[in-house]
């Protein structure tokens, strides 16, 4: 209760904005090539947000970027330091160890389609795992960060919720508090939207756009959601067939795309 | 029809009998469920060769039955390497019969927990990628939790197999209630005594006894499961005064 704060195990203080940098990142699924030779560049703080249309290998650049799935070639740097290698005595990358991408890893956060809350646990538990297991933070100082956090989100009244209790509007919320409890430098976000009751989205986006203007946060957001794109990214990336086609900020982009594989997908998103 | 009830001194009989029963199945249960876990668990590792081993295990556990495991863990195992571990042959028969149940028990159990555990969407795990918790701590904070609700109803029901298959360690030359059974009928037979229905009738009765409280204990443990899928309330909830919004 009345601990001294430097009792904390693993500091878990904003890291502050980092970079990402892809370098010729390629992934297949077999033999369906999904991404092939990536370059990508997101500066510190920056907001960026991926359109395309489906299969166009979103989703697969913010999983190869979180290690749920591995890349079959390339690089990947988040903050400076490689995520999938490792630089030997003469400078040479070598395969990384798990303690490696571990370490990395701590800096980056995500948030699902699909929400992927632990049932058996609260709101509260939900986000209070990763502090207490991960990074060694006591209980107390734990429930202290979680309570802030889901009040940040508008959850406070539902902490002892279950998911199973809660609309989808409430779980995202909850999902995005449990990603934040870790302090990442980098998130992301996987059409984090798209599952949701249409009179739901907007409760979610308002989340979204605290954590943008707070500017702490890189944030690399996967959405259809075109006026919110707008809105908050520094910068809109085309994706067609696992390419860049096209990248710019919103207001360039999505007013006066100049490729025309970008122009029939605004156009068939605007006609939702 | 006789009378059903026995004497209190059969009742005590079989009262040790029951006790050895018990020791037994609580032994084998405690070797089985430690079993289950670590095959169940190996037979989803990323080392092939933990794979390769765990299948071994379940296929021979499975494929092997208890009567022949029992008889050769009792019998064969002592002669066999009696020379090169000694300690096998100071071993009273419930102890290896507890082992060969156990061993049984492990290789269907590390199936159920296998399937259990499969059976988790795979986005529990990538959440728990993404929080950085390492592979134990998402077995055992995420993933196990929610596989127990799958585990338990049938894992409730092999318990009960393999408390009929304490039976047979009578055959082996162990002690059990079944043994005691068959003790208590030999010298009733020899003294020309009646009573030998009621003796298997009540045997019966207290073999079922014992499974419906197998079965009650699991249900237990099935609700205490599924509360933690419900609201927090009382002691386990959180007060939400605690709350100082916008800290910064
Ligand atoms: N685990 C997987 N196995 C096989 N194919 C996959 C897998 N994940 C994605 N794909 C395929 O890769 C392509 C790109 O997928 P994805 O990155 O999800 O696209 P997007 O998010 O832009 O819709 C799709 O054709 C999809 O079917
Ligand atoms: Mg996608």
């Amino acid at each position: 209760m009345n601990a001294p704060d430097t009792t904390s195990a693993v500091d878990i203080s904003p890291k502050g904005a980092a970079s990402v940098r892809m370098r010729a990142v390629d992934k297949s699924f077999g033999s369906l090539t999904v991404l092939s030779e990536l370059d990508l560049d997101v500066e510190p703080g920056e907001r960026v947000v991926i359109i395309g249309p489906s299969g166009s290998g979103k989703t697969t650049i913010l999983r190869v970027t979180m290690t749920l799935e591995r890349i079959d070639a390339g690089t990947i740097q988040v903050g400076g330091q490689h995520l999938y290698h490792e630089e030997t005595a003469t400078g040479a990358l070598k395969p990384a160890s798990e303690k490696h991408i571990r370490n990395v890893r701590s800096n980056i956060g995500m948030v699902f389609q699909h929400f992927n809350l632990f049932p058996h646990m609260s709101a509260i538990e939900n986000v209070m795992l990763a502090p207490v297991k991960v990074h060694g933070t006591p209980r107390q100082e734990a429930q202290q960060l979680g309570m802030e956090l889901l009040a940040k989100v508008g959850m406070v009244e539902h902490a002892n919720h279950t998911p199973g209790q809660l609309s989808g509007g409430q779980k995202q919320r909850v999902a995005i508090a449990r990603a934040l409890a870790t302090q990442p430098s980098v998130m992301l976000f996987d059409e984090v939207t798209s599952a949701l009751d249409p009179e739901l989205v907007g409760e979610v986006l308002n989340v979204l756009r605290d954590i943008a203007e707070e500017g702490k946060t890189t944030m690399m957001l996967v959405t259809h959601e075109m006026g919110f794109a707008r809105e908050i990214a520094d910068r809109v990336l085309m994706f067609d067939s696992g390419r860049m086609i096209e990248e710019g900020p919103p207001s360039e982009l999505l007013s006066n795309p100049q490729h025309e594989r970008t122009r029939s997908f605004l156009g068939a998103v605007a006609e939702h | 029809m006789e009378d059903l009830l026995l004497t209190p001194g059969q009742y005590a009989r079989l009262y040790n009998g029951l006790r050895a029963t018990l020791q037994l199945l609580g032994q084998a249960f405690v070797l089985g469920i430690f079993l289950s876990l670590v095959v169940g668990v190996g037979r989803l590792s990323e080392r092939k060769w933990v794979r390769a081993i765990s299948f071994g295990f379940v296929e021979f556990a499975r494929g092997i039955s208890s009567i022949i495991l029992l008889f050769i863990l009792v019998i064969a195992i002592p002669i066999l390497l009696g020379d090169i571990f000694p300690w096998v042959l100071g071993q009273p028969v419930i102890v290896m019969a507890s082992i060969a149940l156990g061993v049984n028990m492990g290789g269907y159990g590390a199936e159920i927990i296998r399937g259990s555990i499969v059976a988790i969407p795979k986005g529990q795990t990538e959440a728990t990628i993404a929080l950085n918790l390492n592979p134990t701590q998402r077995l055992r904070y995420v993933i196990l939790p929610q596989a127990m609700r799958i585990i338990l109803p049938p894992m409730g029901n092999l318990t009960i197999e393999i408390l009929k298959g304490t039976a047979l360690v009578a055959v082996a030359g162990g002690y059990d209630m079944m043994r005691e059974v068959r003790n208590m009928e030999a010298s009733m037979l020899a003294e020309g005594v009646i009573g030998v229905t009621a003796l298997f009738v009540n045997a019966l009765i207290i073999y079922f006894i014992v499974a419906q409280v197998i079965n009650a204990l699991f249900r237990f443990g099935e609700r205490a499961l599924d509360r933690r899928f419900e609201q927090r309330e009382g002691r386990s909830a959180i007060p939400l005064s605690v709350a100082q919004p916008g800290g910064n």
